[in-house]
């Protein structure tokens, strides 16, 4: 071999070396980000990014700018249209858009139900007293007078009255329910009476009635009930609550028990019922609740 | 040195994003009215309330007289209302029950968004993220200097942003459950029943002013690029030397 041979493997194999070690480099640096992908969120979940051509400074500013005008632009104005929008909505001609609302509810919510559907019932000694509203039961009362009148049955000739016994005669149902008030708060209660599906058997409303207002003996509270939701077979004519007879202030000497609607609808103190196909006017709905209030 | 613009947040995501802040505002807003109708709720340790929703002096605080000034004499007349806020359930009901329609509808648009964008990536925690997430924390309370790698969002944000649609989605469940407690009686009943539905659906709402107040807070922390991403959709970076090939979409680059 000679010199020149020598001196020209020489260069060869530095020149393969340095190959190497770039390689080697190469691996290393691809080692590390692999070693960084494998612990970003991002690569695990194949996650891209969005990215322009590099652009100057002057160029990314001027674009950004362009953008952030239309943006905001836009932006506030949609922002502006929102509140007032909001403010327009809250005018206290515009109440009926909530009622709407409201009734929307009610159509979807009746779509849906159904006799089968049932609350669930309790165990009798978790039944306990809460007492609230006395609406409609302030005036004079003789409990010994009272008759509950009926208005609009089928084939009802002339005015129609019935004494407590005329439903006590009805089938005898107990249930143990959570009495839900529209405020927030429930109690478990213990009802006795009857079925009001039981009722509007024997004193039936002409077909396809649609509605029942019930109302105390002064008128001072009333409420307006949909036809399915008292039939339901949790809505009871109650005169006994947690064992005993209902006492004044919870309504005696009877009134509607139910697991399908809140409190407010389940008057103390019945005067009258009547089969309409009129909505009925109801106490809490002309102060802006809810008329359905179903469950 | 050269920028790059980055395309953060597609147009839906930032129109469902914006639409949800005033949604979510009116849906607390209107529940806490509620709530006042039967304000029973509060932190209680061994039978000991350390706090209740809400303590006196939130509705003191209008009556406040300091030596012959009272707060409502230098206050807009609408703030007068503040003051019966108790006795609003109505009006709470009203706007509860009209306004829960946009807010569901608006985070089910959002939800199917992220999952046929492919956006889901983004924001979906896989295991590892909780670590991180923690990483992240002990680097924004200052304790630790790295953070470690990311996406478009950091493990921390993943999990928040995850999160709070797991919380829209479970403040609908446990909303229909005291709704309807009839006629969905076997979701009441998985939840507990009636009044730990409506216990669920108040702490939920505590966890979204909890989050809301976070991530105001690191908006607040960030830049301000940051924060106009949101409106704009776009971020300037700087371009890196070392873009990988792979990572760049061509088909979807940004359009400048």
């Amino acid at each position: 071999m000679s010199e020149q041979e020598k001196s020209g493997a020489k260069i060869e194999s530095e020149v393969l070396i340095e190959k190497v070690r770039e390689i080697e480099l190469a691996k290393a640096e691809n080692a590390e980000t692999k070693a960084t992908d494998k612990n970003n969120t991002s690569e695990i979940l194949n996650e891209r990014r969005q990215l322009s051509a590099p652009l100057s400074d002057d160029e990314a500013r001027k674009i950004m700018g362009r953008r952030s005008r239309r943006s905001f632009l836009i932006g506030g104005a949609a922002a502006i249209a929102g509140i007032f929008g909001y403010s327009w909505l809250r005018k206290p001609e515009n109440s009926w858009i909530f009622e709407r609302g409201f009734r929307f509810n009610e159509t979807l919510s009746q779509t849906t139900f159904e006799k089968t559907d049932l609350a669930p019932e309790f165990s009798p000694e978790l039944a306990s007293v809460r007492a609230n509203g006395d609406i409609g039961l302030t005036g004079e009362f003789d409990a010994a007078a009272w008759r509950l009148q009926i208005v609009g049955a089928a084939n009802q000739t002339g005015e129609l009255f019935l004494t407590l016994d005329d439903i006590k005669s009805l089938p005898r149902v107990e249930m143990t329910t959570e009495l839900k008030c529209i405020e927030g708060w429930s109690v478990i209660c213990n009802w006795t009476g009857a079925r009001f599906s039981d009722f509007a058997a024997k004193y039936a409303p002409p077909a396809n009635t649609k509605y029942v207002s019930l109302v105390t003996p002064d008128g001072g509270y009333y409420v307006g009930w949909d036809m399915p939701s008292i039939l339901h077979p949790q809505t009871l004519l109650a005169y006994e609550m947690n064992g005993a007879p209902l006492t004044a202030i919870h309504g005696a000497p009877l009134r509607l028990a139910t697991a399908t609607k809140y409190g407010i609808k389940q008057i103390k103190r019945i005067g009258r019922i009547e089969y309409t196909n009129e909505r009925p006017a109801d106490y809490w709905a002309e102060r802006g609740y809810d008329w359905y209030s179903g469950h | 040195m050269a920028k790059q613009l980055e395309k953060k947040h597609p147009l839906a995501i930032r129109w469902l994003h914006w639409i949800s802040f005033p949604l979510l505002t009116l849906m607390i807003w209107s529940g806490i009215l509620i709530y006042w109708a039967n304000a029973i709720y509060g932190v209680k340790i061994f039978g000991y309330e350390l706090f209740h929703f809400f303590p006196a002096w939130f509705y003191e605080i209008y009556k406040i007289d300091f030596w012959g000034f009272k707060i409502p004499d230098y206050l807009p007349a609408w703030s007068y209302e503040w003051s019966s806020i108790p006795f609003r359930l109505a009006e709470g009901l009203q706007l509860h029950f009209f306004f829960m329609w946009f807010f569901a509808v608006n985070g089910l648009i959002y939800v199917l968004y992220l999952i046929f964008s492919g956006e889901w990536r983004s924001i979906l925690p896989v295991p590892g993220s909780l670590k991180r997430a923690a990483l992240v924390t002990l680097h924004d309370l200052h304790v630790v200097k790295k953070l470690p790698a990311q996406g478009k969002y950091n493990d921390a944000q993943r999990i928040a942003y995850t999160g709070v649609i797991l919380m829209g989605a479970a403040s609908v469940i446990t909303g229909l459950a005291i709704y309807k407690p009839l006629q969905l009686a076997w979701l009441t009943w998985l939840l507990g029943g009636y009044e730990w539905a409506r216990w669920e659906h108040f702490w939920l709402m505590i966890l979204f002013v909890l989050f809301f107040v976070v991530h105001v807070a690191q908006v607040a922390l960030a830049d301000w690029s940051n924060f106009r991403s949101m409106i704009t959709g776009y971020e300037a970076v700087d371009a890196k030397a070392k873009i990988p090939e792979s990572s760049l979409n061509e088909k979807q680059g940004a359009a400048v």
